[in-house]
């Protein structure tokens, strides 16, 4: 249905709903999944997450980290605009969208000043 | 919600030396020589234990609470951590098993956790740290009153002698043990972790997507199943074509099964489709036909409900909760009179994971992994359903993918269990979102029916209000009634308080705030009302309707209501939003409510502008009372948000709607949650008071509800007295 977005993955980086998308039809596209954007958690967005505590139960948290770095790999200095349009169809329940939006923010500082990736 | 005791400060510590020389301290509801009594010897008893301090210094606290993104994992282990006297990096921190004879009352519901283990949690960490600072005096040959204890270190502070907790433990762990009643706590002012932002031990494991979850469960040699249930609460199973879908690729069993007992809140009738994996299990489902027998519940609607609540309301209430003074009399000598008919619909709690669970039966006992609320409940439910007896069922509290009061039943771990039972081999059960939607014990919908009068001097001075709710007999539904004494009784001198029913049939249960989520809307709508018809400021009106800032309780003390710290986070929501010194363009408006639910008093203030319909928020100011300490600063500013922009989303778009007995509404797309876009800024402040610390699940979401109607009111002129406000015409901006 593709309603929640908990389940985003990046098709050769681009944020891509799981529950829509038929291994039949990835071909040789690289799939990234959250367990894949960094060996240990150091991507700027999982470290700004961490530094802000963006996440409340957390199972949506995967798919927004997921959109979220998507989202940066194109656009490192994304307007209030472009994270609108990358994050609207990812929902939490919890509502900790003024953490994730924050979270952005803050993955954007760190990748900058030498974050990895 | 569960029968066992809490811990309390007459529990039962014990302490137990662990391989290599560290120590376990455990605390029991019961005597140890009982416990012991149950399992054959004291040597064979198994302590699951608060806290176990190792040779190497190490500090592990048990979680004792289901974690369902409340951050009680985190909150709990902080305070026992704090009076233990180690340092907060230095605890790891694990999930406790459900195990209530050591733990006491394990539930997520009703912002308890604060207040039913605030006490004892510090006795227990108070109690290991006084053992160990009497290991340390006794090695040294010293009074244990010259030495203290800080970041896992004894120090005898006459000689600055030093031993730190590794090397202590062995000994600790045969000294007497402390009566938790008598253990010396802290004073407030020496916390070094209660009142710090601390980060939620899960947060690691989360943004690197480590299988937490109790959907991540994994059971080798599991299978998988979906659950089939008639669409129509209650309805049961004629007769389904199993071949066709026992034929199908990768399915292992398909099969029906009976309803046991009449509660909607347990084992209903169904067909169970068991497969290799969920999917197939899921696609083998979509061959199968089943014949219901729907039941008396297939004639109900919400249309149905809303003529005869209109009905009802031309008589008088069935039953009277509460009369006070003369209402009639008081409504005829008013200056202003308002009556006003208000609703609120059935919501779903539409928790992120869907309801699931892995169980595995063999020999006669029965493992669960579950993200309950109430495993106490839910393993007397598995149980009884099951005829096995509860000491051969164990539950593993895992992770919940938010929970909002869903989980507090426990209907899907009796299917699981169930199948189990029935195959013989592990398996998962996990719901579909369509599932989920469709089975939800709902928030029940309300109507409310008013007529209130003001003096003339803008007081109010009569309040009659008929509930009109689900119930059968003198018994309101599941979170549909009310008590006697909600505010504003007792505020008012005439006021009149009765209910009558509409018949049961849809499953109702609590979700985020029972009660309150709607009661809050429909009271402080209405006091808005009141407010402008006696032409008075929102908030002046409602201090003067609060009064003196006293206690006012029951005759025998009971269902106090506190006006002081009413007033208290009124007054501050009032200063820090500008209330009243602000102009606010047009087409803007500010709202105010504030409500007492869960031990807290919250006040907020909403901001909207709206333009054509669209409603922007602008910002949110909140302001709780919570009690004389915030335990963890930065999980409560984040509960509180959350709990305000869940209510602004409950209030734009959601609704379940009944028709022939059944949910209308089946996903996202037709109960819409807040999406990032909509989120407004939410600025939390916690007035701090002499009282207990209590809790902050729910008491945040009640009065955001009708603070953004009565901004719209105050920015349009169009008074809102049915939600969803999508239903009245609004949207988001």
């Amino acid at each position: 249905m593709a309603q929640c977005g908990a389940c985003t993955v990046q098709l050769n980086g681009v944020a891509t709903r799981a529950c829509q998308t038929p291994v039949s039809s990835v071909g040789n596209a690289a799939i990234t999944t959250i367990e894949g954007l960094s060996p240990d958690g150091s991507h700027p967005v999982q470290r700004a997450w961490m530094e802000l505590d963006v996440p409340q139960c957390g199972y949506c948290q995967a798919g927004q980290i997921m959109a979220a770095s998507a989202l940066l790999a194109k656009k490192p200095r994304p307007s209030e605009a472009d994270i609108d349009e990358a994050m609207n169809g990812n929902l939490c329940r919890c509502a900790t969208y003024l953490r994730i939006r924050e979270g952005i923010h803050r993955a954007v500082q760190l990748a900058a000043t030498g974050g990895a990736r | 919600m569960t029968s066992t005791l809490p811990v309390s400060r007459r529990s039962f510590l014990r302490v137990t030396a662990i391989a290599g020389g560290g120590m376990l301290i455990a605390s029991y509801v019961q005597p140890i020589a009982d416990l012991a009594a149950l399992t054959g010897s004291l040597e064979d008893f198994t302590p699951n234990a608060f806290i176990k301090i190792g040779a190497d210094g190490s500090v592990t606290i048990t979680a004792k609470n289901p974690e369902i993104g409340q951050g009680v994992k985190t909150m709990l282990p902080m305070i026992i951590a704090d009076e233990l006297g180690v340092d907060w990096k230095a605890v790891k921190v694990e999930q406790g098993l459900f195990d209530p004879v050591a733990y006491g009352r394990q539930a997520a519901g009703g912002s308890t956790a604060t207040p039913t283990n605030w006490d004892n949690h510090r006795r227990v960490g108070a109690a290991a740290r006084q053992m160990l600072i009497a290991a340390a005096a006794l090695t040294w040959g010293t009074p244990a009153d010259e030495c203290s204890a800080a970041s896992g270190i004894v120090t005898h502070r006459p000689s600055g002698r030093k031993l730190t907790y590794g090397a202590l433990a062995a000994k600790a762990a045969t000294l007497a043990v402390p009566d938790l009643a008598t253990v010396t706590l802290k004073d407030p002012k020496d916390f070094t972790i209660i009142g710090t932002p601390q980060k939620g031990v899960d947060t690691p494991s989360i943004v690197t997507g480590k299988p937490i979850f109790s959907i991540d469960v994994k059971v080798p040699g599991m299978l998988f199943a979906v659950f089939q249930k008639c669409p129509v609460f209650g309805g049961k199973v004629k007769s389904a074509n199993l071949d066709v879908v026992t034929a199908q690729p990768g399915v292992k069993h398909a099969f029906v099964v009976e309803q046991v007992g009449t509660s909607l809140g347990g084992l209903l009738g169904g067909v169970a489709v068991v497969a290799d994996s969920w999917w197939l299990a899921k696609q083998a489902r979509e061959k199968l036909e089943v014949t219901w027998d729907e039941g008396p519940t297939a004639s109900h609607s919400s249309v149905e409900y809303a003529r005869k609540a209109a009905e009802l309301a031309q008589g008088p209430a069935a039953r009277s909760l509460r009369k006070d003074g003369d209402v009639d009399a008081a409504l005829k000598g008013a200056a202003k009179t308002v009556e006003a008919a208000y609703f609120y619909p059935f919501l779903s709690h539409a928790t992120l994971e869907p309801q699931n669970c892995t169980a595995s039966f063999s020999n006669g006992k029965l493992e669960l992994w579950a993200p309950t609320q109430t495993p106490a409940n839910g393993r007397q439910l598995v149980a009884q359903a099951l005829g096995i007896a509860e000491t051969d069922i164990t539950i593993h509290l895992v992770r919940g993918g938010g929970g909002f009061g869903r989980r507090l039943s426990n209907d899907y771990l009796v299917e699981a269990a169930w199948i189990a039972k029935t195959i013989g081999v592990p398996v998962k059960l996990l719901w579909t979102r369509e599932d989920d939607m469709a089975h939800d014990f709902y928030r029940p919908a309300g109507f409310h029916f008013f007529k209130g009068g003001v003096d003339g001097e803008g007081k109010i001075i009569a309040w009659r209000h008929h509930f009109v709710t689900f119930g059968e007999g003198d018994r309101p539904g599941s979170s549909a009634g009310i008590q006697p004494t909600e505010f504003p009784s007792r505020f008012i001198p005439n006021f009149e308080l009765g209910t009558s029913f509409l018949p049961l049939g849809v499953p109702t249960g609590a979700l985020r705030a029972p009660g309150s989520n709607g009661l809050a809307f429909v009271f402080h709508s209405f006091i808005d009302e009141l407010a402008h018809a006696a032409g008075k400021d929102p908030v002046q009106f409602r201090l003067d309707l609060l009064g003196d800032p006293r206690m006012v309780a029951e005759p025998d003390g009971r269902a106090g209501y506190d006006a002081a710290r009413a007033r208290g986070v009124l007054e501050d929501v009032a200063e820090k939003s500008g209330w009243g010194r602000r102009k606010v363009p047009k087409g803007s408006g500010l709202g105010v409510a504030f409500h007492f639910s869960h031990l807290g008093y919250f006040a907020e203030v909403v901001e909207v502008t709206v333009v054509d319909a669209a409603v922007k928020v602008n910002k949110v100011w909140v302001v709780g009372d919570i009690g004389s300490q915030v335990i963890n600063p930065l999980n409560a500013e984040h509960q509180a948000q959350g709990g305000a922009l869940d209510g602004l989303s409950e209030a734009m778009g959601q609704e379940i709607t009944i028709e022939n007995g059944r949910a209308v509404q089946t996903n996202f797309h037709e109960y819409p949650l807040l999406r990032h876009t909509q989120a407004p800024p939410v600025e939390v402040h916690f007035r701090v008071t002499n009282n207990p610390p209590t809790g902050l699940g729910e008491p945040a979401l009640p009065p955001v509800i009708p603070a953004l109607c009565n901004a719209i009111f105050a920015a349009t002129g169009k008074r809102v007295r049915s939600l969803p406000l999508s239903k009245e015409g609004f949207r988001w901006a």
